[in-house]
């Protein structure tokens, strides 16, 4: 059933796979403050349709993709312009889509206005081959770590960063574990005669 | 003698391109003091950590001292660097709760919490999740603020040498970790929030518990109190050191106590309510000297009113008996009904009975439920919550599968604890450790 040959696996499972897509760019009207952060932003940065790749909306939250060669100045407007003012930048998180053949690598700014009481998010994706992001510590330096953190993991290369070296792992480590194809790592154990296998040779269900 | 033909064997000597470079490891530091003298430009670099009990765990300070005074100060992290991140990959997303309760090992109903309201925020449930299961889970995590209070002033004081403190902290904490073990069945990591709900219903007795746990806190609270605020000695060590501004904390994304201690209310419990904080009386502490002191001072109040928190939660817990602590959807719910038998807590026989002899449709959600684990639509989502440290956020991605596709915590700790070089340099190397103990960091969560 299901398409399972050549084992002695009973149980139904065959590998299905759905799809799942995330979710696309949206129209206006965006909702909430979203429309404002938008039309201010437009307002202080002309360039804002060459920067800015899509604005989706999703779940409450408005995350803006922004080419990477325009981020730093799309970061400062959005740090000093009045009607913005984005304080806070709550680091970056990186994500790795191996199946986004040519954008692979994302990074995931959470930014958070203290004056405004508003959250945004940007995000920048690179393609494997190419993985270099303009740093932002000297937009706000507390980003210093964090940037650290995602090279690190993710080996992405923040441009302009004042000294991008490891942070958690060892100096000598070799790749960069939160990419999707290094293993996870981890060991058979045995019990009672059945093998358990490590969680990533599991069997997974999509 | 030269510096060359130096041979002590406590301080080895070695040509740089900056120079000799001196390891010293012990012996007679007159001695060796005198034989590096000569050199004008002599630098001497300490290594504070990473296993001194006063540096909070593993952090391992690089300290670059001229006499007494820090020039510079260098933080080496990635001492308990375990991989949950990407450990929660591999798992369900139920199954990643007990991974994140482990990140910051003092507030672990923060974690779980931030964790599975971004889950619910993913599945789009936010509105169903009970009542009854978010008063719980307001007063755990205001309980955990208490606890975890409790070890930033007991540990603080024992790094500037007050014993009491320590003691007295560490006595309240045990009496909140009691209360969880009764609630969770577990002092620490209890991964008692579960995504629609937490785990279990409160067990018979646990109000009246809580409330006499709270007037036990609200009296011997004053111990401490009557111990440190206003003392001369903790003063002396903590006034004025570790300073921090506004604009430093907001540049170098520093969060919670920290930044309360500039003057600015930003609690994310009022500003941006989740949970139902809306719905709670309380008062958001802050300060505006911004140094070690007002941080100790800002702690020692938000005790109180987590305690007045704890109380309303209580109030409302007594009125909803009863009713349920998890979604209603089957399709998420956790299955499993715990009871306590004779053999300890497990699946109650009852429970047992239903999905073995009575209704096939719950064997088979019990059986795809914990094997396989729910679906979650493809998107990403951040949620935040205030942390006894600050802004704990959660970034997770979803590819529409049974487990995460991805899970970032913000630490609050991580954040915070890179103001450190903007706290001590320039003061005297003793101050490094109370600017330190003033941020509290959890190196569990710094390194995760």
């Amino acid at each position: 059933m299901f398409g399972v040959k050549g084992t002695g696996d009973t149980s139904g499972y065959g590998g299905l796979v759905r799809s799942s897509e995330q979710p696309g760019s949206s129209q206006r009207p965006y909702g909430s403050y979203f429309d404002e952060v938008a039309d201010e932003l437009e307002r202080a940065y002309p360039l804002f349709s060459d920067a800015i790749e899509k604005v989706i909306v999703d779940r409450g939250e408005l995350t803006l993709h922004i080419k990477r060669e325009r981020l730093v100045e799309v970061a400062k407007i959005l740090r000093d312009t009045p009607s913005l003012r984005f304080e806070f930048c709550l680091g970056v998180s990186g994500v790795h889509y191996p199946n986004e053949k040519g954008r692979e690598l994302h990074a995931v700014y959470p930014l958070l206005s203290i004056t405004n009481n508003r959250r945004i998010r940007l995000e920048v994706s690179v393609p494997e081959s190419d993985p270099h992001i303009p740093s932002l510590v000297e937009v706000w330096a507390g980003n210093n770590w964090n940037e650290r953190e995602t090279y690190d993991m993710f080996g992405i290369i923040f441009d302009g960063h004042p000294a991008l070296t490891r942070i958690l792992m060892p100096d000598d480590w070799p790749g960069h574990p939160q990419r999707k194809d290094y293993p996870l790592g981890g060991i058979e154990v045995e019990y009672k005669g059945a093998v358990i296998p490590p969680p990533d040779r599991r069997r997974s269900y999509r | 003698m030269s510096s060359t033909d130096f041979r002590d064997p406590y301080a080895s000597a070695r040509e740089t391109t900056e120079g000799t470079v001196y390891s010293v490891t012990g012996g007679d530091w007159d001695q060796t003091a005198t034989e590096i003298g000569a050199n004008k430009e002599e630098r001497v670099v300490v290594n504070m950590g990473p296993q001194h009990p006063s540096t909070h765990g593993v952090l391992r300070l690089m300290l670059e001292l001229d006499g007494e005074t820090v020039t510079e100060c260098r933080c080496g992290i990635g001492y308990l660097h375990t991989g949950i991140e990407k450990n929660c990959e591999f798992r369900t997303w139920t199954q990643g709760v007990t991974f994140v309760t482990r990140m910051d090992y003092l507030s672990p109903i923060f974690n779980e919490t931030a964790y599975c309201l971004g889950v619910e925020k993913l599945l789009g449930i936010t509105d169903q999740i009970p009542e009854r299961a978010t008063v719980i889970r307001v007063m755990m995590m205001e309980l955990n603020r208490i606890s975890s209070h409790m070890v930033a002033l007991g540990t603080g004081a024992l790094e500037l040498g007050a014993l009491s403190p320590m003691l007295f902290a560490f006595r309240e904490r045990e009496k909140v970790l009691d209360v969880f073990e009764m609630i969770s069945g577990l002092r620490m990591n209890m991964a008692y929030v579960r995504p629609g709900g937490v785990a279990q219903d409160l067990p018979s007795g646990a109000i009246a518990k809580i409330r006499e746990t709270v007037k036990d806190l609200r009296k011997n609270f004053k111990d401490n109190e009557k111990l440190l605020v206003g003392n001369s000695i903790w003063m002396k060590r903590t006034k004025d050191v570790g300073y921090l501004d506004l604009a430093g904390c907001t540049t170098l994304g520093v969060t919670g106590p920290v930044l309360r201690a500039t003057g600015l209310p930003w609690d994310l419990r009022k500003t941006q309510p989740y949970c139902g904080y809306e719905d709670y009386e309380f008062d958001v502490i802050t300060a505006t000297s911004g140094d070690s002191y007002a941080r100790f001072l800002i702690r020692m109040q938000e005790l109180e009113q987590s305690l007045r928190i704890v109380e309303q939660c209580a109030d409302k817990l007594e009125k909803s008996e009863g009713s349920p602590v998890m979604v209603t959807d089957k399709k998420i719910a956790w299955p499993a009904q715990l009871a306590l038998g004779g053999d300890g807590l497990g699946n109650s026989l009852e429970h047992i009975r239903t999905i073995m002899g009575e209704s096939m449709e719950a064997l088979i959600h019990h059986f795809k439920l914990v094997t396989e684990g729910f679906r979650v639509p493809a998107g990403q989502v951040y949620t935040a919550v205030e942390s006894p440290r600050g802004e704990l956020g959660v970034h997770l991605v979803s590819d529409g599968g049974t487990r995460p596709f991805r899970v970032h915590f913000r630490e609050p700790s991580f954040n915070n604890l890179q103001s450190t070089a903007a706290m001590v340099e320039g003061g005297q190397i003793a101050d490094v450790v109370a600017a330190v103990a003033s941020i509290d960091p959890v190196m569990g969560g710094v390194d995760r």
